[in-house]
């Protein structure tokens, strides 16, 4: 089976298989940033310092404990998660631009941090030994893909994913529904991270290397492009965001020179033609169960429910 | 029996006295009105009971519980739901989803719960939770707009999303923060049904209005504020003819 499927990886153009593993770890970061900024509204500039986190206890646990790559990757997930709730506690009392500005300082921070320990083999960066695993590393990605669409999903349509939208729209109103604004606050920011953790250790194992400077404040701003590209709160919007910003570059390169200039003004148009992102407006779960016939008409049932009343 | 009770409540904000010594009883089972004019600390006095504010001194219990200086949510979830005078609903979500979120509290699955969303167990929390939410938006009946976006509606519709958002808590005490406010004559006293048939679904009442038609229309008791102080309380009949509240009201005395 897995000699199979090596084979067929082997069969796809190397360059072509980075831009489908990267579009694949971009879904999975766009992914859990869009729960912390889209979902729950807290904007965070710091989603590379989690991804970097991830990236290097992955790599660290490859070569100091040799754990097979998805223990690996929930290991790191969880690390990250953990980070992010002692960091959030204390900064997710802040909102909108002041918290922005304290998840910039704290990335900043983790990076300086890396740049000095001897763990992580300071400005040097780490080579990473390639992961003990089942299956191809770039079919495990876009394994991880599924599932984390399909968690992110259910999270949504959950007690929990609803709480998170009402502290969103109004933290005040939230909490005297009995929401624990705080404690959803900090759940929600290392939820994010985790996803983040868990992209970042799939990218250290692809990559083969990792160096602090990769996870700058740029990997932070390029995963929030993703998320507002796509359409903040939106799972589909994360997906199609990450794939566009992943693909559009490579597929620039003709433009050589002026490639970054094109891909700028193309952000620019995007935004203005659809300020709420690519798939901002649009339901994919609704659509699906109206083109299979299954969207239940509740509206006429419910005008029902009123007229018993009255 | 007092299902909230107030003792010397005090609240000060730097060198501004927003309450001053306010005792008050809330009788289970009552509509009860907090009246007075602007500025004279009602929703200063919500915000308190509900945690927002923490009391400068005094003491607040619910249902002999202490609460005075409780986090909100715990408030919310020891059964006293609220709406707002400056509608704060969750404009971008839709009618049902706003009073499913009232409902949370009601729920207990968590992040674990969530991800296992497809096991029966969940689902069946969340059939209860949806079954409460869709009974509070048919006792305001605004059922029909389940699907709708909650900023979408016309406000007096709003303010009625509110209080379905607040029953959805299955609340012991509603506070309703100028509930009428906005309102035509003919949805006030859609309004004044609505309030009444909610009380004798076993919830006290206890709210602040402006609209003294409809305050001596609903309310078994009234309070009166003024000044962040307690002037008068007593049945509508003897509020309308306290000589305090009608200079409080229309100002007084011999200098004007």
């Amino acid at each position: 089976m897995t000699e199979l499927l090596q084979h067929l990886i082997d069969h796809i153009d190397p360059y072509y298989l980075q831009i489908l593993v990267n579009s694949g770890i971009g879904i999975i970061l766009a992914l859990g940033l869009n729960i912390v900024t889209g979902l729950t509204g807290q904007l965070s500039l710091g989603h590379g310092a989690f991804m970097s986190i991830g990236a290097f206890s992955s790599a660290l646990i490859t070569s100091k404990l040799g754990l097979p790559i998805t223990l690996n990757l929930v290991v790191s997930g969880c690390i990250t998660a953990i980070a992010a709730a002692v960091i959030g506690m204390p900064i997710l009392r802040l909102s909108g631009d002041y918290l922005a500005i304290c998840t910039l300082g704290f990335a900043e921070i983790i990076k300086v941090i890396f740049l000095n320990l001897d763990i992580t083999n300071r400005a040097l960066g780490l080579t990473v030994a390639p992961p003990e695993s089942f299956v191809p590393l770039p079919i495990l990605v876009w394994f991880v893909v599924v599932f984390a669409v399909v968690c992110t999903t259910l999270i949504h349509n959950s007690r929990f994913g609803r709480a998170l939208s009402a502290i969103r729209c109004d933290e005040i109103a939230a909490e005297a529904m009995g929401i624990q604004v705080t404690r959803y606050k900090v759940q929600s920011f290392a939820l994010g991270a985790f996803y983040a953790g868990v992209g970042g250790g799939l990218y250290a194992h692809f990559m083969g290397y990792i160096n602090p400077s990769d996870f700058g404040f740029l990997k932070s701003i390029d995963i929030l492009s993703m998320v507002v590209l796509g359409g903040m709160g939106s799972i589909s919007g994360s997906i199609v965001g990450a794939t566009v910003l992943s693909v559009a570059p490579e597929f620039l390169r003709f433009m050589a020179s002026y490639r970054m200039l094109v891909y700028g003004g193309l952000l620019v148009v995007i935004m203005i033609f659809r300020p709420n992102g690519l798939m901002g407006n649009v339901r994919v779960t609704e659509l699906f169960l109206r083109a299979i016939g299954r969207k239940p008409h509740l509206n006429t049932i419910d005008r029902e429910a009123d007229r018993g009343d009255s | 029996m007092a299902i909230l009770e107030l003792n010397n409540v005090s609240i000060r904000f730097g060198g501004l006295i927003a309450l001053n010594n306010v005792s008050l009883t809330v009788t289970q089972g009552s509509i009860h009105a907090l009246i007075g004019p602007n500025g004279a600390g009602k929703s200063t006095l919500f915000n308190l009971i509900t945690g927002i504010y923490r009391p400068s001194a005094g003491t607040i219990s619910f249902k002999d519980m202490p609460i005075g200086g409780a986090p909100p949510f715990r408030i919310a979830t020891a059964g006293i739901g609220r709406t707002f005078q400056n509608i704060r609903l969750f404009g971008d979500l839709t009618v049902l989803d706003n009073v499913l979120i009232g409902a949370h509290s009601r729920g207990k699955q968590n992040l674990t719960g969530a991800l296992l969303g497809f096991t029966t167990r969940v689902r069946a929390e969340e059939g209860l939770l949806l079954d409460l939410a869709r009974q509070s938006l048919a006792t305001v009946g605004l059922s029909y707009r389940s699907f709708e976006l909650a900023g979408n509606l016309p406000y007096g519709e709003q303010r009625r999303l509110e209080i379905a958002r607040a029953l959805s808590l299955q609340p012991d005490l509603l506070l309703l923060d100028e509930p009428a406010a906005g309102m035509n004559p003919q949805e006030k006293a859609e309004l004044l049904t609505m309030v009444k048939r909610i009380r004798s679904s076993g919830i006290t009442v206890f709210l602040v209005e402006h609209d003294m038609k409809f305050v001596m229309n609903i309310s078994d008791l009234i309070t009166v504020l003024d000044y962040g102080e307690k002037i008068a309380e007593g049945v509508p009949e003897q509020i309308r003819n306290n000589p305090s509240v009608i200079k409080a009201y229309l100002g007084g005395g011999s200098q004007c």
